[in-house]
């Protein structure tokens, strides 16, 4: 395969793992929920991105900005219902995580099954800008090259606002430690709720852009989690920009591995470098020590 | 006619009223059928396309005609569905199979989806005695485990049977100068593509075919566009993927993006799938799956019609008709044995001629041995062309 | 030692069920033992060193793909006695690999190698066997498997019993508690996690081994569900890892409720089962057998602590 093609296609595969990890980055990183159901999010955006194309036509980048203020006031919604109390009740951060590991567990299983009550288990896909675009000389599908954008965008915006803004630095500061924070006047709760919000608008997205080249069914949020995972931890858990790495780096080893090592073998090789990263950098590619 | 013979006549009528009378009083209120099937979790898609829709609609379609007609007891009796959800979790579905048959005591259990769950469910039927109409499972151990279990049946044969259809196909084609030698493979890492890949490959060399390239993807795989352009540089005239369907639509997809355009196109499992026509409408035509059927039987438009009245959604042009077959087979079995005893209805089963909207099935040795392998996106229909001595087979579309 | 008793006891009335309830009955118990194992097997390493594990699909997949592979060929207690060694090989090599890492890096990790492992078999199966799916004929009843399960289960907790009266379990409570203190005062600490960690995993690899005959049918994706790993987890979770018979209380609800829901609302099964899981957050915070303790006035002193 020509050389132009093999970076064209790590880029993608990169840049999909980059997307679906910077609302996590948010919600685990900073608002320190452990969210098993964000690839749940991600799920409820792409149906109803089928949806309003099947049935009103719309245009999925329309949806996006339909669908952006309800997937945050839906986030900000779960956080003060379901995760304010646990953080209230939590002693540490150990103690949250396990919280969150079981009450995330369970929003997993009502989203799927909401989902399943509602659209049916059956595989759903549509065909949006499945059109071929020439980029660096090699042929590329319109949509998935739209992902890779979505993933630059939503990455740098997420960075800007964390290095650079009054807000960002306070929940910067919240991440690192949450509990001196509020010492230096910082209202941990409410920005912890608008964080997870974020994160979950920002999951959203996700979906709406991966709607159009996949089987979606209520079953196809856990990968995605895990996926989203793997690429936070990798980069350094809280760190936009270290997840961005993470991702690009997992899809050019992917990639690369494909073509040179056998396509059985990716998930091999992408634990491979994750490990390696792990053993070298025990706290991310870009993640600073802790405590 | 004498007396004696005039007397016994009477007697005879008598008794066979009082039977009549009794049976009537002692008929069940109603015949329970279960199934367990995994509702929910990675296995729901193909469940939720192929199998559930055609339980209900069959239950559905009986119930409308007042019942299964029970000739011990001389009356119709309506049929009662009990679903389950194994949660694509195979013992939750190994247990709750059992659950059905000990505890609720159900009178019969439908099958539930995929090669893996039928197999694990198979030995607790056997155990209890109840016919597994086993319709979506395809593996190469057929004519063995029907020796094991007796009261199991296949529907969709064996992967080597669909590899040779195929490669018959391809055969005829070059015949009549349509196509050339060169064929580009791809499989999915999964048991379903080697059980396929192997066959294939070596009955394209039997059949002087040159492998121009061969390659296999994880099941989980996110982009299929290297290989797609591995075979497009190839330069095959046809082009085989034994896929599922999630990488079905995708290799679909990548293809018409990359401007892929063999001669002959062939993805396997999905590409009989409403979601596929759902996806690519048009550009659907021409490509060849793996399935098919024959929309002219008697019976077969109705029942397409009818499924999408009731279920929503069109059938998969692959088992669903096979599935809703072998629920007519139940049906006619039912009635023919005339009450509920699953041992003569296993026995009708593997016995009898039945009339289905898949056309007329005897089964030989627990399997049904002619089936369709080879179906081509025709005018907006899956038709089946393979294997040619199929009745009514089409002859596949190459320009 | 009113504790072994109650073990005993548990047990030999699971052993007699076979006598006494039908075929489902006995379905339900393998369910609710395999669980029991499980959650047990697995709190036995994470309860006192708080490091959370992923890993149960890995082993339970690798005992039960062992046996699917070796059952026909060397007979069925060999392949259990193999299975056993390929859980406690992978158990050492993954944890000298990974004792080092902590929190979140340790739980992905675990998680992480039950995909690597279900890629690598497939791989092996594709390419160099040529069949990706195993048939497992295996002459083993489901009263035998039950037996197996019960005896497995009585071993771990009386084990975790033990444990609980010796100084490695008190060692073990320092690393948990803080490791570089553990270490200043001369406690080996990787060595112990290290044993730990492969006797739960063997525990792991036992249970997937033992259930195996149950399915006729195996290829990598029935075996190394990744399911199992978090329903092990969440069990645990749920009964409470600080005493040793907490784990084997949250598996008795789990798997009571969750039979109970897919018979009922087979539908609605997943929200409602969801929702059951948020009001256990919400209302058992810490675990049943913390409320337990808390009802009775504390079993032990220490009942405050992870759930």
């Amino acid at each position: 395969m020509a050389f132009a093609d093999l970076i064209m296609t790590a880029l993608l595969s990169g840049g999909l793992y980059a997307l679906v990890s910077v609302g996590l980055n948010l919600q685990y990183g900073v608002a320190r929920i452990l969210d098993l159901a964000y690839g749940e999010l991600m799920m409820l955006a792409a149906f109803g991105t089928f949806w309003a194309f099947t049935l009103a036509g719309l245009s999925p980048l329309l949806t996006l900005v339909l669908g952006a203020p309800v997937a945050f006031a839906f986030n900000l919604l779960l956080f003060r219902l379901v995760f304010r109390p646990l953080v209230r009740r939590s002693r540490d951060r150990a103690s949250l995580e396990v919280n969150a590991i079981l009450s995330t567990f369970g929003l997993v299983f009502l989203l799927q099954g909401a989902a399943l009550a509602l659209w049916g288990g059956s595989d759903r896909a549509y065909s949006y800008l499945a059109e071929p675009v020439t980029v660096l000389g090699s042929v590329t599908a319109a949509n998935r090259l739209l992902a890779l954008a979505g993933a630059l965008v939503t990455a740098a915006a997420a960075y800007l606002v964390l290095r650079f803004t009054r807000t960002g630095r306070a929940l910067r500061a919240i991440a690192s430690n949450a509990a001196s924070a509020p010492l230096v006047g910082i209202d941990v709760e409410r920005l912890s709720g608008w964080a997870f919000a974020a994160g979950g608008l920002l999951a959203g997205v996700a979906g709406v852009l991966v709607s159009s080249f996949i089987n979606i069914n209520p079953a196809i949020g856990t990968e995605y989690t895990m996926k989203a995972l793997i690429v936070v931890t990798m980069g350094g858990i809280g760190n936009v920009l270290g997840g961005l790495l993470a991702g690009l780096a997992l899809g050019f080893a992917e990639t690369m591995g494909a073509a040179f090592i056998d396509p059985g073998l990716v998930t091999a090789i992408a634990f491979a470098l994750f490990i390696l990263v792990l053993v070298l950098r025990p706290e991310g590619l870009l993640g600073r020590r802790r405590r | 006619m004498n007396v004696r013979s005039m007397l016994r006549l009477a007697a005879a009528a008598v008794l066979s009223l009082a039977a009549t009378i009794a049976a009537a009083q002692d008929a069940p209120e109603k015949i329970r059928i279960g199934y367990v099937a995994s509702l929910s979790g990675p296995l729901a898609p193909g469940t939720l396309t192929t199998t559930v829709p055609n339980y209900r609609l069959w239950v559905k379609d009986v119930n409308d005609r007042g019942g299964l007609m029970l000739s011990k007891y001389g009356k119709r009796i309506p049929v009662e569905l009990i679903e389950l959800d194994d949660r694509s979790n195979i013992e939750d579905a190994v247990r709750l199979t059992e659950r059905l048959m000990t505890s609720e005591k159900v009178d019969l259990v439908l099958a539930p989806w995929g090669t893996g769950t039928n197999l694990a469910v198979a030995p607790v039927y056997h155990k209890h005695g109840y016919p597994l109409l086993a319709v979506t499972a395809v593996n190469e151990k057929i004519p063995e485990l029907t020796k094991r279990w007796k009261d199991v049946f296949f529907y969709l044969g064996m992967p080597s049977e669909a590899s040779k259809a195929l490669v018959d196909m391809l055969s005829a084609l070059r015949q009549q100068g349509k196509i050339g030698d060169k064929v580009a493979l791809l499989a999915v890492a999964q048991q379903f593509g080697a059980e396929l890949i192997g066959p294939a490959k070596e009955a394209l060399a039997a059949g002087g075919f040159d492998i121009v390239y061969e390659a296999s993807y994880p099941v989980d795989v996110k982009d299929l566009t290297p290989q797609i352009k591995a075979a497009q540089a190839a330069a095959p005239d046809t082009f085989i993927a034994f896929s599922y369907p999630r990488d079905t639509l995708m290799l679909v997809e990548t293809a018409q993006v990359n401007g892929f355009r063999p001669k002959v196109f062939y993805t396997a499992v999905g590409t009989a799938f409403p979601v596929f026509k759902q996806k690519f409408g048009d550009k659907a035509e021409g490509i060849f799956g793996i399935g098919g059927w024959d929309p002219t039987v008697p019976g077969a438009q109705d029942y397409f019609k009818r499924h999408v009245a009731v279920t929503g959604q069109e059938p998969d042009r692959w088992a669903s008709p096979l599935t809703y077959a072998s629920l007519q087979m139940l049906e006619q079995a039912i009635e023919k044995v005339g009450e509920i005893d699953r041992e003569k209805i296993s026995a009708s089963l593997g016995s009898d001629t039945f009339q289905t909207i898949a056309g007329p099935i005897r089964l030989e040795n627990n399997r049904l041995v002619k089936q369709w392998w080879v179906g081509q996106w025709q005018g907006g229909e899956f038709k089946g062309v393979a294997p040619a001595d199929m009745p009514n087979a089409v002859p596949p579309v190459v320009d | 030692m009113l504790a072994p008793a109650a073990i005993l006891a548990a047990a030999a009335a699971v052993a007699a069920a076979p006598m006494v309830v039908g075929s489902y009955g006995i379905s339900v118990l393998i369910n609710l033992l395999n669980a029991i194992v499980l959650a047990t097997a697995w709190a036995f390493f994470s309860g006192p060193t708080r490091y959370v594990s992923l890993a149960a699909g890995a082993f339970f997949g690798t005992g039960a793909y062992a046996v699917a592979v070796l059952g026909e060929a060397i007979g069925y207690v060999p392949s259990l006695l193999a299975a056993a060694l390929t859980g406690a090989v992978l158990a050492a090599i993954v944890g000298l690999a990974t004792l080092r890492l902590r929190g979140m890096y340790f739980v992905i990790f675990t998680f992480g190698l039950s995909e690597l492992v279900r890629e690598l078999v497939n791989w092996w199966e594709f390419n160099v066997t040529h069949t990706v799916g195993r048939y497992v004929f295996l002459d083993v009843g489901e009263a035998e498997i039950l037996w197996q399960l019960a005896a497995l289960a009585a071993v771990l907790l009386f084990g975790w019993w033990l444990r609980d009266r010796s100084r490695i379990g008190y060692a073990l409570e320092v690393i948990g508690a803080d490791e570089t203190v553990a270490r200043q005062i001369g406690i080996g600490s990787i060595g112990l996690k290290l044993a730990t960690f492969v006797l739960s995993s063997v525990a792991i690899t036992l249970a997937g081994a033992i259930l195996a005959p149950r399915w006729s049918f195996m290829d990598p994706t029935i075996a190394f569900n990744p399911t199992i790993s978090f329903m092990t987890v969440v069990t645990a979770l749920l009964g409470g890892m600080r005493r040793f018979w907490g784990p084997a209380l949250g598996a008795v609800p789990l798997a009571l409720l969750s039979d109970y829901l897919a018979t009922t609302v087979p539908d609605y099964f997943s929200i409602v089962l969801g929702l059951a899981f948020l009001a256990i957050v919400f209302f058992v915070p810490d675990g049943l057998s913390g409320l337990l303790a808390r009802r009775t006035g504390g079993l032990r002193p220490q009942a405050a602590g992870l759930p």
